[in-house]
């Protein structure tokens, strides 16, 4: 399928529906701006309007040690995670993209069920799996239940760009006399370098950001936004919105980077793949 | 081309780790549902109580009905928002196509919880909103019902899922061969017509694989009810994370996932099936 | 069945050993059969087509001998020894694929050399022989460029290239011109035929063009719905061919379907002698055979007929007529430009042009 180039139908404007798209928009994107011009205001969250605008939150923010201990876990477990959906991701896109066998449709559902599925069940489901393989929780049973449900972020992400791939490359290598390993290594592997990089990117953004499954795999040591959970529950502060809005800045421009990375890898493809999930 | 070894190669290791942490857990979580609680421990004593308990007693029923309706509200909504900004870039935006599309994409996948916790400091007694109104003095008090209720979750969660809406439909909208347009308008076809016989049939499959999506999502958060939604926004998926905290019932409460996880993947059938039948070539 | 599809006719030169022999290969999909009881050999050192329709398995019957497929039964030889046992990367074999499936992450230098980096060839062995090929289809000069920065003739060079430097025993194309304009694809089919004599190396080509492969070819293999329908030179198969449908199917033909009674050949209004036994009869008659009477001298042995001229198409240098003979009956007629003709016109041409065909 692909993305062709066709002239424009109506490029009559159409004031209601651009307002009313406007007004989307603004909903989108209203509350982060609220969020984070809140932020610097110095009387705290609440009220109208902000006055005494002050970078003390952050500052705050920069003190306080638990937040970034939390830091700390959530970059560890996102890393583990990528490398864990990486290549479980790739092993299940080559075999979707290559192998038939029976059953491999229900294999095709079950890898992409966590994708659908409420993060609730796949956190209990993978809870009483800990508690029945005798295992603790901790950072270990985060990055397992991370890793898990992503592979399906993966695998999708994956094989659209093995779809990509001209089979005839492979054909060539190993018409030339490659083997197929040499093959993987040498022709596969490097077409697929933007798609890896990209899935990579979003797999660690996703991680980070998780909270669903988390919440029931966790043990001592909170990730940032259990932490932040955590401190929810005892009141808000200031100091949630500065931390927020840092978390909004750098996922917004991982995504960016991930939007270009997976346009340059897909060509017009790149919108579609949600639908194709 | 690919020698069986290949194949197995990578087939194989997929398979067993989906099987393991996948199936097996699910698996785990069925057996669960068939257990019981005897003096605060799990007792593996096979039994259909648990099932018993939720048919028989209203409560949950009651529950579940409520996140019903809150999905299906969500998910109403963000059609509502969703659909019209899809068609928008569509047809209508030209040069700035791409960044919209961009603009939309982006807060998707920034996290759920800086979204969520925006809502909550905007809706509160205290928040921002109240601020707002009190300034432009329409209210001299604080409202109460923004925060707190099932209106909150329903908002908060149709502002989560408007974008997850938002991208089949466009990319259902975008496929649409602009020669089969023209020739509806050729055939003396208006807008409106156009679009209730031409646009929106050919974009149903999309609009239902959003739909599945939000509404799917929604019957399980318990996140936004956490946040926003206070007792009277109770969800189904609460009850469960309270019998696995403080109520301590895993059998129950395994029982009641049992139950989301039917509802959701007989949605996900229906969703299929409905979706092949309106699918057109 | 006619001796075409089993043995090809024996090569001039009697000695001459086959350096590839498929014997009796059958190649089935699902449910259908694409290749069926095909037997082939292939001399080594010359110019092999296999042509024919899309779906004639063509294509399939060069995968098979790359080795991207297994044929569903039968067996493949190559210098005595079982070929289809081998998988792809170990066969004598190279392709050049149709659309060439150049690295896009490597440059043409690395492109040409990646069969030989593969099974670890010395880097100045590398070197002298990459610089070799490249010099062989004339792309020195764009060693450093990636194939996106390549035109598609510049593409195709280089994927001959990078076959080429293995030496294979057999070289195959797929239809490695069919993505080039005319032009381009004139001049690339006289350089593909120049290279093949000077390095001597064994081709095998796949295409569905019946101009080149009478242009390229030392022989023809022409396929027809997976089996093969006939091999010889193309010479042989365009003044001899020996089916209907190879008839129409290389150049043009007329073809006239009659009866032979008592030594009396008739197809429709046209009769001549001939010495053969009753029954019916087809005849491929190439439309160049046939001359306007008065044209050239008066041969013994010619069938005159009247038609009217139907229609003229100019060609440059030659004019097709459609001539009606009456009763229904037109054939094609090509002479020489002579500007509009109308109205009745006598032709003649010679009773050995008219060749038996079967069906």
């Amino acid at each position: 399928m692909g993305f062709q180039m066709r002239p424009r139908l109506t490029t009559r404007p159409a004031p209601v529906l651009a307002v009313y798209a406007a007004f989307v928009f603004a909903f989108i994107y209203l509350p982060i701006v609220v969020l984070i011009l809140y932020s610097f205001n110095h009387d705290g969250v609440g009220g109208f309007p902000p006055r005494h605008l002050t970078l003390s939150w952050y500052a705050q923010l920069f003190a306080d040690s638990s937040i970034w201990d939390s830091v700390l876990n959530s970059l560890v477990v996102a890393a583990a995670s990528v490398a864990l959906s990486l290549t479980l991701g790739l092993l299940a896109a080559l075999a979707l993209d290559r192998a038939s066998f029976r059953g491999i449709a229900l294999f095709r559902r079950l890898v992409l069920l966590p994708l659908i599925l409420p993060g609730i069940i796949t956190g209990l489901s993978l809870l009483m799996f800990a508690v029945f393989a005798g295992v603790h929780l901790s950072r270990v049973t985060v990055f397992l239940g991370h890793g898990t449900a992503l592979i399906s972020v993966a695998t999708t992400e994956l094989f659209a760009g093995l779809q990509k791939l001209d089979r005839a490359q492979e054909e060539a290598s190993l018409d030339l006399g490659a083997t197929p390993w040499q093959t993987f290594w040498r022709i596969t592997l490097p077409n697929l370098r933007l798609s890896l990089i990209a899935a990579g990117l979003l797999i660690f953004t996703l991680s980070m950001d998780e909270i669903a499954v988390t919440f029931f795999l966790i043990g001592r040591d909170n990730t940032l936004p259990l932490e932040i959970w955590g401190r929810l529950r005892r009141g808000i502060t200031p100091e949630i919105n500065a931390i927020s809005t840092l978390i909004f800045a750098v996922s917004v421009g991982l995504i960016v980077v991930w939007y270009h990375l997976r346009a340059r890898s897909l060509g017009g493809q790149a919108r579609e793949f949600i639908a194709q999930a | 081309m690919y020698s069986r070894a290949y194949k197995s190669l990578v087939s194989i290791p997929p398979l067993l780790w989906v099987g393991a942490f996948l199936l097996l857990p699910y698996g785990l979580m069925f057996a669960h549902s068939l257990w019981a609680v005897r003096d605060g421990v799990i007792v593996h004593q096979w039994n259909w109580e648990n099932y018993k308990t939720l048919f028989s007693n209203p409560l949950y029923a009651e529950v579940l009905f409520r996140t019903m309706r809150i999905a299906a509200s969500v998910t109403f909504c963000s059609l509502l928002l969703g659909y019209p900004l899809a068609y928008y870039l569509a047809f209508h935006a030209s040069a700035r196509k791409e960044l919209l599309y961009q603009l939309v994409i982006v807060p998707l996948w920034v996290s759920y919880l800086v979204r969520g916790y925006a809502w909550k400091t905007i809706l509160g007694s205290e928040g921002v909103l109240n601020g707002f109104l009190q300034y432009l003095h329409l209210t001299h008090e604080p409202v109460g019902f923004f925060l707190y209720s099932p209106f909150s979750v329903v908002l908060m969660l149709t502002h989560i899922y408007t974008p997850f809406v938002f991208l089949p439909i466009y990319a259902a909208l975008e496929h649409i061969p602009r020669p089969l347009i023209e020739a509806s308008q050729d055939l003396g076809a208006g807008s409106l017509q156009t679009f209730w016989r031409v646009i929106l049939p050919l974009s149903m499959p999309g609009l239902l694989a959003g739909a599945t999506f939000a509404f799917v999502l929604s019957l399980g958060d318990f996140l936004a009810p956490l946040l926003v939604g206070g007792p009277s926004g109770t969800m189904i998926a609460n009850v469960v994370q309270s019998l696995f905290g403080a109520a301590f019932d895993w059998p129950l409460g395994a029982a009641i996932s049992v139950g989301i996880l039917v509802i959701t993947i007989s949605l996900l059938f229906l969703s299929e099936i409905l979706e092949k039948r309106w699918a057109f070539k | 069945m006619s001796a075409s599809a089993a043995n090809p006719p024996v090569q001039n030169t009697a000695e001459v050993t086959a350096l590839l022999e498929v014997r009796t290969v059958n190649k089935r999909f699902g449910s259908t059969d694409v290749l069926k009881n095909v037997s082939l050999n292939i001399a080594s050192g010359e110019f092999l087509t296999l042509l024919g329709e899309s779906g004639s398995g063509k294509t399939t019957l060069l995968r098979l001998i790359a080795g991207f497929e297994q044929p569903s039964s039968g067996e493949i030889w190559m210098g005595g020894e079982r070929l289809d046992r081998l998988p792809s990367y170990k066969r004598p074999v190279n392709t050049v694929f149709q659309n060439y499936a150049l690295f896009p992450h490597l440059n043409a230098r690395d492109n040409v050399a990646y069969g030989l980096r593969v099974k670890g060839t010395s880097a100045s062995e590398i070197t002298s022989r990459v610089e070799q090929a490249l010099s062989m289809v004339k792309m020195q000069g764009f060693a450093a460029s990636r194939p996106s920065q390549l035109s598609g003739g510049q593409q195709q060079r280089i994927a001959l290239a990078r076959a080429l430097v293995n030496r294979p025993q057999l070289l195959l194309l797929d239809e490695p011109l069919s993505a080039l304009d005319a032009n381009l694809r004139k001049q690339m089919q006289s350089e593909l035929k120049a290279l093949q004599r000077e390095i001597g190396i064994t081709f095998l080509f796949v295409t569905h063009d019946q101009e080149e492969a009478m242009a390229l070819s030392d022989r023809i293999a022409l396929l027809r719905d997976g089996a093969l329908e006939q091999v010889a030179t193309p010479r042989e198969v365009y003044a001899r061919p020996a089916t209907a449908y190879t008839a129409q199917f290389i150049g043009q033909t007329n073809l006239l379907r009659g009866e032979i009674r008592g030594g009396i050949v008739t197809c429709g209004t046209l009769r001549w002698p001939l010495e053969e036994a009753d029954g019916p009869v087809i005849f491929s008659l190439r439309p160049e055979a046939i001359r306007l009477s008065g044209d050239g001298k008066r041969q013994t042995s010619e069938v005159k007929f009247r038609g009217a001229v139907r229609q003229q198409l100019y060609g440059g240098s030659s004019e097709l007529l459609e001539v009606d003979c009456g009763n229904g009956q037109a054939l094609r007629v090509r002479i020489p430009a002579r500007g509009p003709l109308t109205g009745e016109h006598d032709f003649v041409f010679s009773i050995a042009d008219a060749t038996p065909v079967q069906e």
